[in-house]
């Protein structure tokens, strides 16, 4: 998996490109907790994201619970498979996708 | 086709050996992108379990396809300690966020994405088993 970071001021985006997984995700864990100093808001970009397995969602929620506390979490251009992983585990309503 | 059978340390970065054997044996069946993907993310699930709470030095998995239905079925075999995840309550996935856990999720996944899976303690063995229709 490839991270794009492009940091804003207070904003971050992440680019994710590949497969999120039991691999992968302890990598994009770093990323987050090595950027949350005076973050507000955390973007992540699913655009080129293959898929997410339940390691992934881990990463994910344990990043907007961080959020949540300093500010907002948002995930765009989520794929209908992604989509799919999303709604089963019920964290279409837990995270923001816009 | 004939079953394939491919063994692997019980080491979470093996999982990808697992995928790639995974997707060449189906590549010429022409499975459906989204059956595809399920089959990743339940070996990914199914695999690091396995290696996280099994205590096996090696995972076996027999892969086979019944071409008439197109029902793919996927059997991971380790000497580990009895271990059935199908007896894991599934999760609340209901709850708000700070009241959320992640433990049971991947099986859960799994259960909702396969058509089917089965275990079964046999031989002092764990048969685990997905079955997806890939298209």
């Amino acid at each position: 998996m490839k991270i794009e970071q492009t940091r804003d001021n207070s904003t971050l985006t992440l680019a994710l490109e590949g497969r999120l997984d039991t691999i992968t995700a302890p990598e994009l864990e770093q990323v987050v907790n090595a950027n949350l100093e005076g973050l507000t808001a955390l973007i992540f970009d699913f655009a080129k994201l293959e898929y997410v397995s339940s390691a992934g969602l881990r990463v994910l929620l344990s990043a907007q619970k961080k959020m949540n506390k300093q500010g907002k979490m948002e995930v765009k251009n989520v794929c209908a498979e992604i989509m799919e992983v999303l709604d089963i585990t019920g964290f279409s309503d837990i995270l923001t996708i816009v | 086709m004939a079953a394939k059978e491919i063994t692997v340390d019980a080491a979470l970065e093996k999982g990808e050996e697992l995928t790639a054997f995974v997707e060449s044996m189906l590549e010429p069946y022409d499975p459906s992108p989204k059956a595809t993907i399920q089959v990743d993310v339940a070996i990914d699930e199914v695999f690091s379990n396995i290696v996280m709470y099994s205590g096996a030095k090696t995972v076996t998995v027999v892969a086979n396809l019944d071409e008439p239905t197109s029902v793919f079925s996927l059997t991971f075999i380790d000497k580990g300690n009895p271990y059935n995840p199908l007896e894991k309550e599934d999760p609340d996935v209901s709850l708000p966020v700070e009241e959320r856990e992640i433990g049971g999720l991947g099986i859960f996944l799994v259960k909702k994405t396969m058509d089917d899976v089965h275990y079964e303690r046999k031989a002092d063995q764990n048969y685990f088993t997905i079955y997806k229709k890939i298209k």
